[in-house]
């Protein structure tokens, strides 16, 4: 084996290729399967795609960094499964480009946030968290609630999205921009369109509580009150499963 | 810098920036977001300022022959200054992050300083500003003496270098603007990806084209080392950085993948971008400037191959421990704890190597901070490793995951191994590559290493506290059968620890300012030893470099 190496090392693209060949395996094994196997994402029909909305205010989320203090991945583990619900199935995250599962817990798992709070509280929070829990060491997000949504371009995210696999429609495409304003804006004449494209359970209202504009606070207050609640194939589950929680 | 250049590497380099500059200015016309356009800004500034840097020395006359009877530094040492800056900047923003854990209010009321676009910043800033420019700068230095062949041009490892700095810059102000793509060590968007692509090509092809040129009839550990690095690095990168851009002209994408493929996808890049960035390479830049500065070879040959083919293969298993008890499939889950916990092996391999290559020089560790600092690398190396295959055990990882436990966990590594292997290799490389006695100051050297251990231990205790204190805290449970803590319960507690990580911290940055003044100070001083190592030259054959050939 050493005479085997003690030649290989005098060649570079012999030596190139072993390192190529060695180090893929792993990953091939690993990754591959999760593409082609059946039960790696389960089956729930009533699934539901993010609104222009929602979406706008996943990607302020993203941009915020929002991901490094908060997972949205609950593990199954009985005090997890107790503290924040439900745990985490594969298919709640299946439109999830990419995916914001995260990895560190400085503040709470927000997998199942939608529906805890009122939109005023995530209002008041975000703008200024120490306000409504005095302790907290969360940043403020003030320029949330000044800056007016960009809803333009929500057309290009759609198309983007669905070329990367998720079904929106046509219809949903070019409507993109007109639904992001209709979802906040609860007594205007686009409120309907999202309902019938999105279903009955859409949320329609103005998010801010200031019906006059559509803000980025508008878009993240939206996209925190559907987290968990895209489909209910988690509550269905049963309650606790591994035990490590004790 | 341009004078040193032939005279058709003067055109290519003015040709390449002028490229650049226009790409630059059609992203800045075109830009359909504020941000995108910015970076065309920053862009075409880049490539203007390269034209001007070659224009500036256009018109010299070719450089002499007698060069080619040299090795190329320059880009070394142009590459060194760079990764101390990043350091100090990197580490700067890891302190203000820090404190703003403890004091949340210690920021201003503008997005660009807030908590999570500034440790992006702090992540990118250390790990790929600091570390991927020592590793770069020292990749440069070790493959021509262990080759003993010059570089093959004078070109390619500046486009490397100057490259390679621009995508840090991109992916840095792009944070502080909101640019990203979110995955950890992958945030930059698109177009600062695939620029990458290009820069990290033209490294590889560099590395192979000077190993093809060498005077050993054997490449030597380290270069499998930075090869390995640099070939995984540019597999994982192009995999999990697919994506599909929202338009053209603008900066945002969506990932190529969803949810649970996804999350695989990233943690197998992420696992690796430890393996093979944080390791691999920094276990190169070990193998040479350890035994090189203790004047002893390598102690086993042997342990030495083990060592890199078991990390190579095993490493690429473990990315699924980051996502046990998840709704990632379980087999997934166990494939990448067994194979975590093997990784052992090879990993204490190459620990072990290092150290016992020591013998018979520990006067020298007693006496010298420069190799005490590798010494010190190697033994936190050691225990990293140990404690990453202990953590990786699904019920250990119950309790650690997601607490500050591996935050403590990363920072063993990132400060006692990476950053003091990539210090004490400074510290020997400096004063070869400028020619120079010795550091300006042996002192100074000291005060860093001690203020770095000191910063080191204080930070990892601390946030053993915190993680252990905060996963417990979660899962305790009192007499009644429910949650005995609310979540605000343990971020009280995690205070204290909070502020000591912050203190351990500043002492860790106070140290590489002080690293960063020493050096500076032994590129300024005047007098140059003019006695050249007699060793440091290309082709004919020298016994210095023998002694880095195995013992076997
Ligand atoms: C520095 C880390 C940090 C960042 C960044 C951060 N948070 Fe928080 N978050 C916390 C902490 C700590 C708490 C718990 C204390 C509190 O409620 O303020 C929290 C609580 C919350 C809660 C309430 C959770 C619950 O169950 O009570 C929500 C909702 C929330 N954050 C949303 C966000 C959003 C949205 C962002 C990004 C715009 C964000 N957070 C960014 C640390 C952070
Ligand atoms: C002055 C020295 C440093 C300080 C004060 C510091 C501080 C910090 C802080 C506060 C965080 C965020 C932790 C959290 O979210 O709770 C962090 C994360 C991180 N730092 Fe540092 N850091 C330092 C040096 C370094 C160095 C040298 C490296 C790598 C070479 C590094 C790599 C990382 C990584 C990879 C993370 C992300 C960890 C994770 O996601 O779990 N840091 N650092």
């Amino acid at each position: 084996m050493f005479g085997f190496h003690y030649r290989l090392e005098r060649r570079t693209i012999g030596f190139v290729l072993a390192v190529m060949v060695v180090s893929s395996i792993g990953g091939f094994v690993e990754i591959a399967p999760l593409f082609t196997i059946d039960e790696t994402v389960e089956d729930a029909p009533d699934m539901r795609m993010y609104t222009p909305l929602e979406l706008a205010g996943r990607n302020i989320y993203i941009r915020e960094g929002c991901y490094a203090c908060h997972s949205q991945m609950i593990r199954t583990l009985r005090d997890e499964v107790e503290r924040y619900g439900p745990y985490s199935l594969a298919v709640e995250s299946k439109y999830d480009h990419p995916m914001l599962w995260g990895s560190k817990r400085t503040g709470p798992d927000l997998a199942r946030i939608g529906g805890k709070y009122s939109d005023a509280w995530q209002v008041a929070h975000l703008m200024d968290p120490r306000a409504v829990v005095p302790v907290s060491v969360m940043p403020a997000y003030t320029w949330l609630g000044r800056t007016a949504l960009r809803i333009d371009d929500l057309g290009l995210h759609l198309t983007a999205m669905r070329r990367v696999g998720v079904p929106y429609s046509d219809d949903m495409i070019a409507n993109a921009s007109a639904d992001a304003y209709g979802q906040a804006t609860p007594d205007g004449d686009r409120a309907a369109g999202v309902v019938e494209r999105y279903g009955d359970a859409t949320h329609v209202r103005s998010f801010d509580g200031d019906p006059s504009r559509v803000t980025e606070m508008d878009a993240i207050v939206a996209y925190l009150q559907i987290l968990g609640q895209l489909t209910d194939a988690a509550g269905k589950q049963e309650a606790v499963t591994t035990g490590n929680g004790q | 810098m341009a004078s040193l250049l032939t005279k058709n590497e003067r055109q290519l380099a003015l040709g390449i920036s002028i490229l650049l500059a226009l790409v630059g200015l059609a992203m800045a016309g075109a830009g359909d977001d504020r941000a995108y356009a910015a970076h065309g800004i920053l862009i075409m500034v880049f490539g203007v300022g390269t034209a001007f840097l070659t224009i500036s020395g256009y018109h010299a006359p070719e450089p002499p022959e007698g060069r080619l009877a040299q090795y190329y530094d320059d880009p070394s040492k142009v590459g060194i200054v760079l990764a101390m800056g990043w350091a100090v900047f990197g580490m700067f923003i890891g302190d203000w992050v820090a404190w703003l854990l403890a004091y949340p209010e210690m920021t201003f009321d503008a997005a660009w300083s807030s908590f999570g676009r500034l440790r992006p910043v702090h992540t990118t800033g250390v790990i790929f500003g600091f570390g991927g420019n020592a590793l770069i700068a020292t990749s440069f230095h070790v493959m021509q003496r262990t080759s003993r062949a010059r570089m093959p041009d004078q070109l390619s490892p500046w486009f490397v270098l100057l490259g390679y700095n621009l995508f840090c810059i991109l992916a840095v102000s792009g944070y502080f603007m909101g640019l990203t793509q979110s995955k950890e060590y992958a945030e930059p968007e698109w177009y600062a990806d695939i620029w990458l692509v290009i820069v990290w090509v033209t490294y590889l092809v560099l590395y192979l084209r000077t190993l093809a040129r060498r005077q050993e009839p054997h490449i030597y550990v380290a270069n499998w080392y930075y090869l390995a690095f640099i070939l995984v690095v540019a597999v994982l990168h192009i995999v999990n950085n697919l994506a599909m851009p929202i338009s053209l002209t603008q900066a945002k994408s969506y990932s190529a993948f969803a949810g649970v493929q996804d999350a695989m996808t990233q943690w197998w890049y992420g696992h690796n971008a430890v393996a093979f960035f944080l390791t691999a390479g920094f276990l190169g830049m070990l193998y040479y400037y350890l035994p090189k500065r203790a004047g002893r070879p390598i102690y086993s040959y042997r342990m030495s191959i083990l060592g890199f083919w078991g990390i190579t293969f095993f490493y690429m298993w473990a990315g699924s421990h980051h996502l046990h008890y998840t709704a990632l499939p379980q087999w997934v889950q166990t494939l990448g704890m067994t194979f975590s916990v093997m990784l052992l092996v090879p990993s204490w391999l190459a620990a072990a190597n290092a150290l016992l290559t020591l013998n018979g020089a520990w006067h020298k560790v007693r006496d010298d901070a420069t190799l005490r600092f590798m010494m010190v690398a190697a033994l936190f190396y050691g225990l990293s490793t140990f404690e990453g295959s202990f953590m990786a055990i699904r019920p250990v990882n119950s309790l650690s995951h997601y607490t500050d436990w591996t935050v403590g966990h990363v920072h063993a590594g990132a400060l006692g191994w990476v950053a003091l292997i990539t210090f004490g290799s400074i510290y020997a490389v400096v004063p070869w590559l400028w020619k120079r006695q010795g550091m300006y100051s042996a002192k100074l050297v000291e005060a860093h290493f001690w203020l770095a251990l000191v910063g080191t231990l204080i930070y990892v205790f601390a946030m053993w506290n915190s993680g252990i204190i905060q996963g417990l805290m979660w899962r305790t449970y009192n007499e009644s059968g429910t949650l005995a803590y609310s979540f605000i319960d343990s971020l009280i507690a995690m205070h204290p620890y909070y502020v000591a990580r912050a203190i351990g911290g500043l002492f860790f940055l106070i140290g590489a300012v002080i690293g960063s003044y020493n050096i500076w100070m032994t590129v300024r001083a005047t007098r140059e030893d003019s006695r050249e190592p007699i060793a440091d030259r290309p082709v004919p054959a020298v016994a210095r470099d023998r002694a880095l050939q195995s013992g076997e």
